[in-house]
Formats: C-alpha cells, structure tokens, sequence
C-alpha cells in the first residue's frame, strides 16, 4: 500500500502503515547523526527544536554557505543507521518522534519502543543521494553549526521517497526477517 | 614532473570519481536487474540506476559520503619524480576539491573528533606508492564510503582451516554485515602475507575492475566460488532481501608464512566509486576509469 504523509504527523497515523508499505513524505524533515545525538543523550543538551510528531533522516550533507548565512544544498544523501541505534529508542520515547528515516535497519530496542509508542523507521536507497537531493527543497535552518557537517538541520521536503515500511509499530522489523532467513542458509552451508 | 598539473589532476579526479559510476559496475547492477526476482529487490536496483542517471544529468556527486580519500600511486620506471613533492601535490589536491567544489569534510581526529574542514590530516588522505614499467604516473583515487569501509574484517586463520577457513570466514562476513555497506556490494577479499598487508591486499582487491579475474587459476576459481555462496544468502540489495547481495568477489594474494592463514575482507558499497589518470612528465594527462 501507498501513502502519503504530510508533516508532523500523529501517533494514529503512524499505526495504520505496515511493514512493506510504501511512503512519500511532505512538510519539514530534521537531519540527525552521530555527532549530533552524543551532544543530546551523552552531553544532556536539549535539541533547539521540537521534534515531536516530526520523522528525522540519517545524514550529514554537502552544502555551500550563502552569504547571507543561509546554507544552499549540494548533494545530501543518508548514512547508516545502525551506529545510532542506541539513541534511537530514546529519540521516540523521550522526544515523541515518529519516524527516522535510514539505512541499514534498526535493531530490537528501537523495534521494541516503535511498537510501543507509534513510530516507524522508514528505509531510502543508501547511496542514491543525488536522487534524494532533487527531492529536498531547502535548508531551513542548520542548529548546532560547530558539530559541521553533524549539525542539526531542519529540511523542507516535497514527496521524499519511495521510502519502504521496514521496522513498523507492530512490531514487525523486515530487516530480521532477511537474517534469519540467511542464517539458516549459512548453517546449511557450514 | 610539474607539480602544479599533479595537484590539479588530484583535485579533479576526487570530483570526477565522486559523480561518476565505473561503467563495469553499472553493466554489473544493470545484469543484476535483468536477473532479480523479488520485487522490492528490482525496485531498489530501479532507483539505483535511476540515481546514477541523476548524478550525470545534474553533474552531482552520487552518493553524500565523500569518503576515506584514497590515493593509489602507480610511478613508472622512466619517470622522474620527486616522491615528497608529488605527495604534497596529492594532499593539496584534495584539500582544494574540499574548499572550491565545495565538498563535505568528513575526516576526523580519531580521539577528540575534530574535524578540520579539509578532508586531510595525519596520514590523510591515504597514499600508497608502488612502482612499474613506463614513463608516466598512474593515479587511482578512491573515494571510499565509511557504511562499506566499517563492514571490514581480519581474521588470522589456522593453517589447517585451509581454504573452507577463508571460504567461510568471508560468507559469514557478508551475513554480519547484512544491509549495513549498501549492497550489491564488490566484495574485496586479501589471503596471505602478514596481518597488515593483508588488510591492503583486500582494498586493492575492491579497485579491480568486475570482470576480471586474479592471474592464478586457483585464486580465480575461489572468486567465484565464493560469489556464488554470498549470493546464496538472499541479504539482497540494501539488506531487505533478494538474490543480488553482491555483484563481484575479487581476490588478490600474497605468499605468506607457513604458520599463517590470514583472510581480510574490505567490502565496497555498489557506490563503487574510483578514477584513474595518467600523468606524464610533460604535463599531459588523461582522467578516466
């Protein structure tokens, strides 16, 4: 199934999406990363922005500095998620956030407090950046600028996607599926 | 030797291998289209190809990672050249793509994590130095994504481990890293010599075009022994399942000691990013893949 979300969105939303379904999204998007969510759950500094009822994306883009402080996008991509994923439970209980969108998956923290609160993580084609890029229509803000490129930035997005339903608020983690069915090959292998 | 044209072509080849695909590797994931069954796995390849499209018909980078920029320098033997100048020139050049495309920085120092805003620092980029026939320098600049440089492996087997040690140290490699490295990855495999050169032979191994096979025939036959296991797994592009979990196993090897077995795995994202130019003493040069 095919959905399209507009941004924040609420936790009913986030509960009627299943695992294998499609989304676009719309509205504002916050870029996150490593670096970014030491300062907020290591260091116990408090975002600068509401991300409550807002998806979040894995990234840290390449972008030129307008004279007028502003920041142009150049090519802005998304990185591996499972780095972050003991951030990623806190992310949604503590921050309400009801989306990250990644690479890679995440694991049975996240999967567990995705079921628990409403959320989803939603997976884009790692790599395929300069695609993603056309779909982002401006840097809105760039919070926390010492920690360049691991800022915090708030993007406008228009139908960013196909992204793909991975880990869903059942429960259901598309990513464990694909390993336990390849840990069976590989004992039959070995 | 002129430096100045050496310090250009290093900046321009980083630019040039970020926003372009080696056309062996686009062949490869188009045959790996042609070949999918599942559907989600055929989408995902879609929007790969359609990705590479995008980045030539908006001259941008591919992917957003800039990389671990690496330098592989081949100098010929007829070819005057100061070692310490042309590794300046190197440095510089990539320091200048940094600043005037401009590019993401995204080298660190490993303890306090800063970053200088030039993709350079202590033994950065990486530069290796080898030496051949001819009367140029042959440069190959790889930008070499961190989600498939973090899915590296080293494991000293046992010599009596034998050739199913490495086999299945490398398929259980594979299934560790799931879809972490973004695949249909190349996956770059090292047997022999000592840990550290190993390691080396593994990254030289993912620079090899697809399609190539190692010079000895029992090398070669491991290759594709061992694409046809990882593949068997059904990882599958981005990890969410498929027949396609990697798109070429290049092997390279060196003679190693008796009481060794070594086996590293360095694994490419299909992002396969690398450039090659050429460099001759009278300041021609040449930039392809």
């Amino acid at each position: 199934m095919e959905h399209r979300i507009q941004l924040p969105t609420i936790e009913s939303a986030m509960r009627s999406i299943h695992a294998g379904d499609t989304v676009f999204i719309s509205g504002p998007l916050f870029g996150i990363r490593d670096a970014t969510q030491i300062r907020i759950f290591d260091r116990g500094v408090r975002p600068p922005a509401d991300l409550s009822g807002h998806f979040v994306i894995h990234t840290a883009p390449n972008v030129k500095k307008r004279p007028d402080g502003g920041y142009e996008k150049i090519c802005i991509g998304t990185t591996t998620s499972t780095r972050m994923e003991r951030f990623s439970p806190l992310l949604i209980s503590q921050y309400g956030v009801r989306g990250i969108i990644g690479k890679g998956g995440l694991l049975e923290g996240s999967t567990v407090a995705m079921s628990t609160y409403g959320a989803c993580y939603l997976s884009i084609v790692g790599g395929a950046a300069a695609l993603e890029t056309t779909q982002i229509e401006e840097i809105e803000e760039a919070y926390w600028e010492d920690l360049m490129p691991e800022c915090l930035w708030k993007f406008r997005v228009k139908d960013l996607g196909p992204l793909l339903v991975s880990i869903d608020a059942h429960g259901r983690n598309l990513y464990f599926d694909v390993k336990a069915a390849a840990k069976k090959k590989l004992d039959e292998m070995f | 030797m002129d430096y100045g044209v050496v310090e250009d072509v290093a900046k321009q080849l980083y630019i040039f291998a970020l926003k372009t695909i080696p056309p062996d590797v686009t062949d490869a994931l188009q045959r790996a289209l042609e070949r999918e069954t599942s559907d989600s796995a055929r989408s995902i390849l879609q929007t790969i190809l359609k990705n590479i499209e995008v980045a030539g018909l908006t001259t941008n980078l591919v992917c957003q990672d800039t990389g671990l920029p690496v330098y592989k320098v081949r100098i010929g033997s007829d070819c005057p050249v100061d070692g310490v100048k042309l590794r300046r020139a190197i440095v510089r050049g990539c320091e200048r793509a940094t600043v005037e495309h401009p590019l993401r920085s995204s080298i660190v120092h490993p303890l306090n994590r800063k970053n200088n805003q030039l993709n350079s620092g202590e033994h950065m980029p990486a530069i290796d130095f080898d030496f051949s026939d001819g009367n140029c320098v042959e440069v190959t600049m790889i930008p070499k994504g961190s989600g498939s440089e973090n899915m590296s492996f080293l494991k000293m087997c046992l010599p009596s481990e034998g050739i199913a040690g490495i086999k299945r140290f490398v398929v259980e490699s594979v299934f560790n890293s799931g879809g972490n490295p973004c695949p249909p990855t190349i996956i770059g495999v090292g047997i022999g010599g000592t840990a550290d050169l190993c390691a080396r032979l593994a990254k030289n191994a993912i620079v090899r075009p697809l399609g190539t096979h190692n010079p000895d025939p029992e090398v070669a036959r491991l290759e594709d022994d061992l694409l046809e296991m990882v593949n068997q797994l059904g990882i599958g592009p981005m990890g969410l399942g498929g027949t396609t979990t990697c798109i070429g196993v290049n092997v390279e090897m060196a003679y190693t000691h008796m009481t060794l077995n070594p086996v590293a795995v360095n694994t490419q994202c299909w992002a396969a990013r690398r450039a090659v130019a050429t460099i001759w003493p009278d300041g021609r040069f040449e930039i392809g893949h």
